[in-house]
């Protein structure tokens, strides 16, 4: 790895990212080999947004790899209440561990509190930002299942508001992939990420748009289904209508390939059937507990390397 | 009373000492203001003329402002609204310097983030920075890109 903070997927070549997933390969296949190599160091965890799995996945992976967390709490309790700034609690934190995790309701956070402090820093979710480690997960996952090159992925569900949504379809760029992006008009892919995709990654990918996964599902190599929220929607009876037409049941996947690899961040709420989850199709638990290797991957590159070039 | 039918333009008197802004795109003139913080309440001595005429644009037009001379900022924010804009520095009625604007990669500190939650909207210490992109700028904080409306962004 190039880098010592890991702030948005945009700024990981294929490189970068075939590094983590060979490393995070490894420690899957050897977890007891690296149990005691970072013992002492701490990582210090910086949620100022409720989470479950993505918390929880890197205290696993910083434990599993021999070292400990600090954790702020929540921000309820903690000096943010009373008004500090985001520069100064990370510049704080950064003096009581060898690196911080950070999520945050705004945008752009990770990206300013990486201009404050000289440890490794993880974005873990920037508002309707970014959120690379999740990327990694994904795309270890898809490289498990389907491989990284010559992929067809559908991405569906909130396009618009779903930062991993656009981590991941950065992220493919780098590979030989056609992105098919599943959405209700309004809940399409930011023109940002759309001009992103077309502009600066070289035209390398192929990215098309949907309101129905009809027409593209046969082709799918994966399927990455994302939660639309209630929130989004003026009234309930919209999102009632709306939510329904992006569901996926095991009828709706009569008409995909064999090998179909149906993926999804969770929480999910009623977007993929339980009764898909006995299918071959499932990947999505096996897509979470993938959160640990790699995040053990990018903990012990990051605290290995003892700092690098920066993230520019 | 005067009446000059066969003068249909623009007559705007010189200026002794300041900046004469020539070849804004027609209409953008009152940005351009807003840009330099100039509302006329200050008593600055200045004339605008817009959309008058022009060879290069087809409309363009003119700003003279008595007694002031541009920053590198305000000549960076005025080359994203009017990128052909020539800029004319005056003393004692004659034109000493005369420079094209610069795009400039990065303007820091003059926009503010149009998006509400962005980091750099809110109390951090931190000054807002956009890349200048062919068509319009981007947020280096939040990724948010601005086409039109550039000049309500400038932070006063």
């Amino acid at each position: 790895m190039r880098h010592d903070h890991v702030i948005t997927s945009k700024h990981l070549s294929r490189g970068d990212i075939e590094t983590v997933l060979d490393r995070a390969a490894e420690i899957a296949a050897d977890p007891s080999a690296v149990a005691d190599r970072h013992a002492g160091a701490l990582l210090g965890l910086l949620f100022f947004e409720p989470s479950t799995r993505t918390k929880m996945s890197f205290e696993t992976a910083m434990k599993r790899l021999g070292g400990d967390v600090v954790d702020m709490g929540s921000v309820e309790s903690s000096s943010v209440k009373k008004g500090e700034t985001l520069a100064d609690t990370v510049r704080v934190i950064e003096g009581y561990a060898d690196a911080l995790v950070l999520r945050h309701p705004r945008e752009g956070a990770a990206t300013m509190a990486s201009e404050f402090v000289d440890v490794p820093l993880l974005n873990a979710g920037d508002g309707a930002g970014q959120h690379p480690t999740q990327t990694l997960l994904d795309l270890y996952t898809i490289r498990e299942n389907a491989g990284l090159d010559d992929l067809t992925i559908g991405i569906m569900g909130d396009l618009k508001y779903g930062r991993t949504v656009h981590s991941l379809a950065y992220a493919l760029s780098n590979f030989d992939t056609r992105q098919h992006f599943v959405s209700p008009e309004s809940l399409r892919l930011p023109r940002e990420v759309v001009y992103d995709l077309h502009q600066q990654q070289g035209g390398r990918t192929g990215i098309r748009e949907h309101e129905s996964l009809e027409a593209v599902l046969s082709d799918l190599d994966v399927l990455y289904v994302t939660r639309i929220q209630r929130e989004r929607f003026p009234d309930e009876s919209e999102y009632r209508k709306v939510a329904g037409e992006y569901r996926i049941d095991a009828e709706t996947l009569e008409d995909a390939a064999d090998d179909l690899t149906v993926m999804h961040p969770l929480p999910r709420v009623d977007e993929i059937a339980p009764e898909v989850d006995d299918t071959d199709h499932a990947a999505y638990f096996e897509q979470a507990h993938n959160g640990v290797p790699v995040r053990m991957a990018l903990l012990d590159l990051l605290l290995s390397e003892g700092g690098g070039g920066r993230d520019e | 009373m005067s009446d000059d039918r066969g003068d249909h333009e623009l007559r705007v008197s010189k200026i002794r000492n300041g900046t004469v802004i020539d070849h804004v795109p027609g209409g953008q003139a009152l940005n351009v203001l807003a840009i330099l913080g100039i509302d006329g309440s200050e008593g600055e001595e200045l004339s605008v003329g817009m959309n008058v005429p022009s060879d290069r644009l087809a409309r363009k037009d003119i700003l003279k402002v008595e007694d002031r001379e541009l920053s590198q900022d305000e000549v960076d924010v005025l080359s994203l609204i009017a990128p052909d804009a020539t800029i004319n520095i005056v003393r004692e009625y004659d034109v000493v310097e005369k420079h094209r604007v610069d795009r400039p990669d990065v303007v820091e500190g003059v926009l503010s983030c149009p998006n509400d939650g962005c980091i750099s909207a809110g109390d951090e210490p931190v000054d807002s920075r956009f890349e200048v992109l062919d068509d319009g700028v981007r947020c280096e904080y939040c990724d948010t890109i601005v086409r039109e409306g550039i000049a309500s962004l400038i932070d006063t």
